[in-house]
């Protein structure tokens, strides 16, 4: 049994206009150990399918149907204080975007991390101070430390910080919503790597929210296309980068440039995300797709196995997209 | 794909293409201090954002500049274009200097010089619709006196940044565009006064990642098919590795290497560059491993470390990295480095 599996989540936010579907009848398992990546441009649903998991949706955010079960207990019907208690952050916790802006700026470092493992847990302050600091000489940070503010911190070290904070009370699982976005590429290596060292050290399960495909290239083990709300393509990350079946993971994956290949045209996709309020008829990436055709327009394409088990797409030409044709040559 | 690979060529540059010179240019700002402070320190500190930077920029090539925030990549954008005033050196565009130029001179010589900012979202003013944006420049350098003279222009480059049909874009105001559409009407701005000479700063990082191959493709179309020349201001080396002719790579306020994009990446001589090409990730999970990464991050440029200014977090340090600042040299072909070791390794 995998560790998260989520079956068909809808979360739309209500707006005056109508429901935005940021979360349309989405499913996936994170297995134990191991690291989904969830791939999307912009406006997608990747971080609202993050703040959907975690039970912390903006005021405007509804539930219409779906099941999350964590370890065999199903954690989105459960009593908001259970939750609270016995989930968040103890079982599942989350790595915010932009590490600037995620801690307290008139608090002390340490004290948010033992003010996190208080919350959760009944222990003597001193132990969750000595836990602290160790979590902070875990994610490379000297303890000595423990007491300075924010700002006394370079980027690089904030998210450090706010990494060692999600680890506060063990969890199995970490959410990491775009974990490196703000920061320097040599800052983002050196995150990046600290934390699959800490995962393979801690046994942790990880969900990257990212749009840098080869950020999850690089760390995850399988992946999730995102596209308008829905999930396009899954599998491992070796059969969706060597031989994607949907035309938009396919033209996502060849619009990244990879430093090492020839000098070669930057791909890019030609259109934009469809507005969310009123999705298109049928699959919802038709307008951009050049093998759309009459059954595209009108039918909605079912995720189902192309090529490999475990290897879905929902996409109607998915058969003549495996078979490698450059469908987004012009 | 033909006609892609064959812009892609390399392009050969002679020394007489020089289209700016760029000669020991500093720009310096002041640190703030308090009052106590200054009534302390005789040589008060300054931030050397550009410190003694000198390049070539040939007519119609893409040349880009990288580094990480904070090297002073775009300091040195904005001094070249005389945006902000340097604190010393000059810059030649076509042989005037740039530097000593008045006012009204100046204004006359921003026909041929232009910029693109990174943020499409912020660089545009909400209330003029596209047409009026774009013609903007003309009718400020008093080449077309309306709106509707200007139009025929507004048009033709619209053409040009592919927003065709123009008509249907000229009416348009810009939240009606979508982010990649916008960099293209900021694209069409910069081309209306036909100039030579564009810096495009960050151009593409706010964009998403699908779009962004549009505007670096019309600037490499651009370079090649009218003869633009573009100054590629990034931090980001995959995307330069692809666009650019030659490539400068900055940090701490100087240019540590310099060649072309094949030179600098296949073959980087300085261990910033090393470094900087290890941390790029590859979009392929069967190409894994994350190489040397250098230890720390950038130091203050207020207080930049002695001799080479990367020998803190260098893991090739030698006693004279500390001591000597190591000078700019000359290697293989058009390659240039300032390191000690690359200059020992040569013998």
């Amino acid at each position: 049994m995998a560790l998260l599996e989520v079956r068909d989540l809808k979360m739309y936010y209500r707006t005056l206009r109508g429901h935005v579907r940021a979360v349309d009848s989405v499913s996936f398992d994170i297995e134990r150990g191991k690291a989904l990546g969830i791939a999307g441009e912009s406006g997608c649903g990747k971080s609202s399918m993050a703040a959907a998991v975690l039970r912390l949706l903006p005021a405007n955010g509804e539930y219409h149907g779906g099941t999350i079960v964590m370890d065999g207990e199903d954690v989105l019907h459960m009593p908001e204080e259970k939750f609270r208690q016995n989930v968040r952050w103890s079982k599942m916790s989350m790595v915010f975007q932009g590490a600037m802006n995620a801690l307290n700026p008139v608090h002390r470092v340490g004290e948010q991390i033992v003010e996190a493992i208080l919350q959760h847990e009944e222990i003597p302050r001193e132990k969750a101070v000595e836990r602290a600091e160790g979590l902070l000489d875990l994610v490379g940070i000297n303890p000595k430390r423990f007491g300075e503010y924010p700002h006394e911190f370079s980027g690089g070290m904030k998210q450090r910080a706010v990494i060692a904070m999600s680890l506060a009370c063990h969890p199995s699982l970490i959410i990491a919503d775009e974990p490196t976005t703000a920061l320097d590429v040599m800052v983002q290596a050196q995150i990046l790597k600290a934390m699959a060292e800490l995962r393979a050290e801690l046994a942790l399960s990880m969900m990257l929210i990212t749009h840098d495909l080869s950020v999850i290239a690089q760390t995850c083990d399988s992946i999730a296309v995102m596209y308008a709300g829905k999930i396009v393509e899954y599998g491992s990350v070796y059969d969706v980068y060597g031989n994607p079946v949907h035309p938009y993971a396919m033209g996502l994956v060849e619009s990244f440039p990879n430093i090492h290949a020839e000098r070669s045209a930057v791909r890019s996709l030609p259109g934009f995300p469809p507005n969310l309020l009123a999705p298109p008829p049928g699959c919802r990436f038709h307008p951009r797709c050049p093998l759309a055709d009459e059954e595209c327009m009108t039918e909605e394409p079912v995720l189902r196995e192309v090529a490999k088990p475990g290897h879905m797409a929902a996409c109607h030409k998915a058969e003549i997209v495996q078979q490698g044709v450059g469908i987004w040559e012009r | 794909m033909g006609a892609v690979a064959a812009k892609l060529e390399k392009k050969q540059f002679q020394h007489g293409d020089v289209i700016m010179e760029v000669r020991n240019l500093t720009k310096y700002f002041p640190v703030r201090l308090s009052f106590i402070q200054s009534l302390r320190t005789d040589d008060p500190p300054v931030l050397k954002a550009v410190d003694d930077v000198s390049f070539d920029v040939y007519k119609g090539e893409v040349l880009g500049i990288v580094g990480e925030s904070g090297c002073g990549k775009t300091t040195l954008a904005r001094t070249i274009l005389r945006l902000t005033d340097a604190t010393s050196g000059a810059v030649a565009l076509e042989d005037v200097d740039i530097m000593k130029l008045n006012p009204l001179e100046m204004k006359n010589l921003r026909r041929k010089m232009q910029v693109i900012f990174q943020d499409p979202y912020e660089s545009m003013n909400p209330r003029m619709d596209v047409q009026t944006i774009i013609s903007e420049p003309l009718r400020i350098q008093g080449l077309a006196r309306t709106v509707h003279e200007a139009r025929d222009v507004v048009s033709s480059v619209l053409a040009d940044v592919e927003m065709i049909p123009p008509e249907e874009y000229m009416s348009r105001y810009p939240h009606e565009l979508s982010g990649g559409q916008r960099q293209r009407v900021a694209v069409a701005r910069a081309l209306a006064l036909d100039p030579d000479f564009i810096v495009a700063d960050e151009p593409v990082s706010m964009l998403d990642v699908s779009i962004r191959g549009e505007v670096l493709n019309l600037m490499l179309n651009l370079s090649r098919e009218k003869g633009v020349t573009f100054v590629y201001i990034t931090h980001d080396l995959a995307t330069a590795r692809h666009i650019c002719d030659r490539i400068a790579v900055m940090y701490l306020g100087k240019i540590v290497e310099m060649g072309t994009a094949e030179e600098v990446i296949r073959n980087p001589l300085h261990p910033y560059t090393t470094a900087l090409i290890g941390a790029v990730f590859v979009p392929d999970p069967t190409h894994r491993g994350i190489s040397e990464v250098l230890k720390g991050e950038i130091p203050s440029p207020v207080n930049p470390p002695s001799g080479c200014h990367l020998h803190p977090r260098c893991p090739y340090t030698m006693d004279i990295c500390r001591e000597a600042e190591p000078e700019f040299l000359l290697y293989e072909g058009t390659h240039q480095a300032a390191c000690h070791r690359a200059k020992k390794a040569r013998g």
